[in-house]
């Protein structure tokens, strides 16, 4: 069957198929409007995107017909905070219980219809019906050091990343920028952060080494060996490999900074990472676009550049940016400035897709 | 019955139609119109039932102050106007 992705733009979803050089643009839907992200449930086909209208809110729509049609559904809602309660941001101010973005979208695998929605300002819901209704996880945004959580990016806090266990879907893994990394094992009663060996540097020093306020940018789990983990981390890499009990750091060249990770499906050793020059700097280093990747577990990285431009780039790969197909072959990457990139080589060579979208915040294979 | 107009940014998004509403505060009036069509409220309130922040209601050519609680009182024949702040990109 012929791959297909779902692009999510500034200014609309594009829906790409095919393989390698001869992936195609097919379709374009909410044209217009600012896409932030989409998923794809392999188990009823429905598809769900997520639409951030700015001053009319952000809003999630399904389709059951691969986006032939789509319908609005409800968008998580946070309970009202309870009066008096302390809850202010890094700056002293109160945080609103509202929910400000959606970040991550996830099938959760213990029901059908069953989905992890991570949101913007921190909370965690969950949904048993298609999104037709949600429910906060409470252990979750109760959490007596969920307060200290701050925006990586961005004034709030947001949930990216929601791995759900291979092994059990009741176990799930969520990281936050910037807020650390979090693992239920009791289908969200019950949490505990896994961050150790995790250092920040944008923290007083005594605080480098919290849980709860590391900014991992990205996290990924190798499903066929799902004890290991890669992070791109604010600063820099982390891999584990004791399923979370610890964390190393890993440095790479040119830079260990960047958003995205991805692990291949079969092979834990093999991981791709897309840097940018530093925090300061979120740009290809001296214009030169290139992704890195190591087939030893992070012992050694290749620097890939085949097909990527090498002059003049300044394109920035966003967390949610690059798609590894199942294949553990094909991968597909946007930029901040509207490039698309495929590779079917495990990214040996790339080729240029598309040049002219909007600004791409998420790619995402069928 | 006071008249409610929503901006036509909106019309893109959710039908909405200029139309008559009962109430005597902005709260009531916006409530018995979102009763009508549920899927409205979303766009104009948030959860708590406040304003979206870049969203503004005048009420007689009067911009409301209670932005929270949507208490600004309404007259019979008052003429509101839902809008928007202008965007850039």
């Amino acid at each position: 069957m012929t791959p297909t992705l779902l692009i999510s733009t500034r200014k609309g979803l594009f829906v790409a198929e095919g393989t390698g050089k001869s992936t195609e643009i097919t379709r374009a839907m909410f044209v217009g409007d600012n896409v932030t992200l989409a998923l794809a449930d392999r188990r009823d086909g429905c598809w769900y995107v997520v639409l951030d209208h700015g001053h009319f809110g952000v809003k999630l729509h399904r389709s059951a017909d691969r986006g032939q049609r789509w319908t609005e559904i409800p968008i998580p809602a946070y309970p009202p905070k309870p009066e008096g309660m302390w809850d202010k941001d890094l700056w002293g101010r109160d945080r609103e219980w509202v929910t400000k973005g959606v970040w991550a979208l996830e099938a959760a695998l213990d029901v059908d219809g069953g989905l992890w929605c991570g949101t913007m300002p921190g909370g965690l819901f969950r949904s048993s019906d298609r999104g037709e209704s949600w429910q906060l996880i409470e252990a979750l945004w109760f959490h007596p050091k969920r307060v200290l959580w701050q925006g990586g990016g961005s004034d709030h806090a947001a949930i990216h990343s929601i791995c759900v266990d291979p092994r059990d879907p009741r176990t799930v893994v969520i990281a936050i920028s910037a807020g650390g990394v979090w693992r239920t094992r009791d289908g969200g009663a019950s949490w505990t952060p896994q961050t150790a060996g995790m250092k920040a540097g944008y923290v007083p020093p005594d605080w480098s080494e919290l849980p709860e306020i590391q900014d991992p940018h990205h996290v990924v789990q190798c499903p066929a060996a799902p004890e290991v983990w890669w992070c791109q981390h604010h600063m820099g890499i982390w891999k584990s490999s004791d399923d979370l009990a610890s964390w190393q750091q890993i440095q790479v060249q040119p830079s260990s900074f960047g958003f995205v990770a991805a692990v291949h499906p079969r092979d834990p050793d093999t991981a791709w990472f897309i840097p940018a020059h530093s925090d300061q700097k979120r740009t290809p280093i001296t214009g030169e676009l290139v992704v890195t990747r190591t087939r030893d577990g992070g012992k050694h990285f290749e620097v890939l550049r085949n097909g990527l431009p090498q002059r003049l780039a300044y394109d920035l790969v966003l967390r949610h940016a690059l798609a590894l197909h199942d294949d553990g072959d094909q991968l597909v990457f946007g930029s901040s400035t509207g490039n698309l990139w495929a590779s079917d080589d495990q990214g040996d060579h790339w080729h240029a897709i598309a040049h002219h979208l909007p600004p791409i915040y998420a790619v995402r294979y069928v | 019955m006071a008249a409610v107009a929503f901006t036509p940014n909106l019309q893109r998004h959710v039908e909405c139609p200029r139309r008559e509403a009962t109430g005597r505060t902005v709260r009531e009036v916006l409530d018995d119109v979102f009763a009508d069509n549920p899927r409205l409220r979303g766009y104009v309130v948030d959860e708590r039932g406040a304003l979206r922040k870049h969203m503004v209601v005048f009420v007689d050519g009067r911009q409301i102050r209670d932005r929270e609680r949507l208490s600004d009182p309404v007259e019979p024949r008052s003429e509101l106007y839902v809008m928007q702040a202008l965007s850039g990109g």
